[in-house]
């Protein structure tokens, strides 16, 4: 049982953790997990980040499912917050894609430009 | 053997940096030692790695971080800052240069015409998480009802809102609410009709699986304004995911008391049950959906009487369809005005749909009300695929002919050209789609679910599917046509329910817009479409 003012608190508390802009710290990396991310192979690319950012041993990195998102062709759609940047959202996600993901922009901050939702749409037309 | 947490290589190519090489090792063990980190981290020398530009370049593992043109000025930085503190050092981290180009949703043209409302947090929260939902103002449309508003002015919102039933009926929502209150009863249900089962529909799964939440706190605002104390989700069960999504929203609501007994200390009680359903197409009908939770079989009832006024166990009952629901909370919170504020004037709010079929763009999608299908397929979805030429889209039991994608897409103007907005799955079909072997598709789906309560629709689409076959195979007789449109139109008006009255409307449309098709099939034995195997 919750009251109205623990309700409150939770609401304060978890928007701010949410708002990495704000937190100042840190890194989200969001990973779609509706049937049309699972179907297109999600579960093995959150694995993947998972496994990396342990052996990279990284504490300030959290990495949590959502959602469908309304571009399933796009499939496995995964989202990176960095404190302070814009996020950057990437579409058909592979395990390799995600450790370069993790290596390439999540450590040293570099975008990997030809899997970003951006690039894709332009390649596909 | 030493265990060293951390390794540093400082990579550089052998002769003209050797000098500085050696002052930058230098210099790293001198200030890992001043940290006392010297027996924690390693620092080893390597060659180059051929960004000659970039060197000494010094990548720290096991992050993998990789600094470039290092100078000895910046070694006690990393030392105190990365190696001590864990905080990685942007400004000397290598970078690429950047390529121009929208980098996150939000900029794709894909987003840029949508306005997402029942898809509100699809994609912004995890939906496994109820905190995540409360920090998205959930759970405030609800005590903003139950602690500020009376019953009747919960309705009188919803009713401004101008909010139509989005699982293809476009029956006023408030409408439906108002005659269960008005009813007297010792109790009232609330069922949420998650029975999906529109050809090419998927919007109710993706609402589900990203935000469960919306649904039962709308069920709770909805048990709250009819004067009723119990809800059900009748989930299909092809939907696994969305059930366990239903399953996890249901306990943590009820751990949080936002479900049960005396929620938040007004003396209003509601709880919801699950229940799924066994793959029948049917009892996506809200009378069999109703029969089904009472344990007999799927099959529909007469109406009159109507659900809210005698439904589930002879009691008022609201059935509402998902995506109805999730735009109850907003409604409730931000008013009715905001909501009124989208779409056309007797079409308020948004539509989600989901694009299905010869697109680039699949997945979901929600625009306003009187957004035009041109719209939807050229500027949201991408186009065809391979240039080729849009026949028509099917919506869910009707469809629009390529000369009519410039209708406004709404429940009115829909019906005012002879077809229906249905439930929101669009396949989108070009040149190569036959459109008689879509008509004997559908017609296989219609008689496979067909309950067979009633003799014209299960016996009229048996005999519809048995001619649309001899057609598509080539034993099609130029009489077939008429007969077949005939008995479209008898099963039409003669069925008992939505399944049967709708089921004959792929032969109906088909044969409007294409009865070409039907001709070269029968007369001269080929499919123009190229796809029926015909000898």
């Amino acid at each position: 049982m919750k009251s109205l003012k623990e309700l409150e608190e939770i609401r304060n508390r978890v928007q701010k953790q949410m708002d990495t802009r704000k937190t100042g710290s840190g890194t989200r990396i969001v990973v779609g997990m509706a049937t049309c991310g699972i179907s297109a192979g999600a579960r093995p690319v959150l694995k993947a980040f998972m496994d990396e950012a342990a052996a990279r041993e990284l504490t300030n990195v959290e990495i949590g499912q959502t959602g469908c998102v309304g571009l399933c062709s796009l499939e496995p759609i995964v989202e990176v917050y960095k404190s302070g940047d814009n996020k950057v959202t990437y579409g058909k996600v592979t395990p390799e894609v995600a450790r370069r993901i993790m290596a390439e922009h999540i450590v040293n901050g570099n975008v990997v430009n030809e899997y970003t939702v951006g690039s894709l749409e332009q390649n596909n037309n | 053997m030493e265990f060293y947490r951390s390794h540093v290589l400082v990579c550089g190519s052998a002769d003209r940096k050797a000098q500085d090489m050696e002052s930058l090792i230098n210099e790293f063990e001198i200030k890992l030692k001043e940290q006392g980190l010297n027996n924690e981290i390693k620092v080893i020398k390597t060659g180059s790695l051929g960004l000659f530009d970039m060197e000494p370049v010094v990548i720290v593992y096991p992050e993998g971080a990789y600094y470039a043109n290092v100078k000895k000025a910046d070694v006690s930085e990393i030392v105190s800052e990365h190696l001590l503190k864990g905080r990685i050092v942007e400004r000397l981290l290598y970078k690429k240069q950047t390529q121009t180009g929208p980098d996150n949703l939000d900029k794709l043209q894909f987003y840029k015409k949508q306005t997402r409302i029942a898809m509100k947090n699809c994609g912004a929260i995890d939906p496994t998480s109820i905190d995540e939902y409360l920090a998205m103002d959930g759970y405030k449309a609800l005590e903003k009802a139950i602690t500020t508003m009376t019953p009747s002015e919960v309705i009188e919102e919803v009713k401004n809102s101008g909010l139509r039933g989005r699982g293809g009926s476009g029956f006023p929502t408030a409408n439906k609410w108002s005659f269960a209150a008005s009813v007297d009863a010792d109790q009232k249900y609330v069922i949420c009709n998650a029975d999906e089962g529109d050809l090419g529909a998927f919007m109710d799964r993706g609402i589900i699986e990203g935000d469960p939440h919306s649904i039962i706190e709308a069920m709770i605002i909805a048990g709250y304004a009819i004067g009723g104390t119990k809800g059900y989700i009748y989930c299909r069960i092809e939907y696994p995911l969305a059930i366990e999504r239903f399953q996890l929203a249901i306990k943590q609501a009820q751990d949080y008391g936002l479900l049960g007994n005396n929620i938040m200390e007004t003396g209003f009680s509601f709880d919801i049950e699950l229940r799924l359903g066994a793959g029948a197409y049917v009892c996506g009908e809200e009378t069999a959906l109703i029969a089904s939770i009472e344990g007999q079989r799927g099959e529909p009832r007469l109406k009159p009487p109507f659900p809210p006024i005698k439904g589930l166990n002879g009691k008022p009952t609201v059935l509402n369809n998902v995506e109805t629901l999730s735009n109850i909370p907003q409604i409730i919170l931000k008013g009715a005005d905001w909501y009124s504020s989208y779409g056309t004037e007797k079409c308020k709010g948004t539509k989600v749909y989901a694009l299905g079929g010869k697109i680039m763009n699949t997945g979901l999608v929600e625009v306003p009300m009187g957004t035009t299908l041109r719209e939807i397929i050229y500027d949201i979805g991408g186009g065809i695929p391979g240039g080729k030429k849009l026949k028509g889209v099917q919506t869910s039991g009707g469809f629009v002919p390529v000369d009519k994608i410039d209708m406004p897409m709404d429940f009115d103007s829909m019906s005012s050209i002879g077809t229906m907005l249905g439930s929101g799955g669009l396949i989108v079909m070009d040149e190569d789609d036959c459109m008689v072997d879509m008509a004997r598709f559908l017609m296989e789906f219609m008689v496979e679910e067909s309950c067979g309560k009633c003799t014209a629709c299960r016996i009229g689409t048996t005999r519809m599917l048995e001619l649309l076959e001899d057609i598509c195979e080539g034993r099609g007789k130029e009489e077939d046509i008429d007969q077949l449109y005939k008995l479209a139109g008898d099963v039409k008006k003669a069925s008992f329910c939505g399944l049967g009255q709708f089921a004959p409307n792929p032969v109906i449309y088909t044969i409007d817009h294409f009865r070409n098709e039907y001709e070269e099939h029968i007369n001269n034995k080929k499919c123009p479409a190229g796809h029926c195997d015909i000898n």
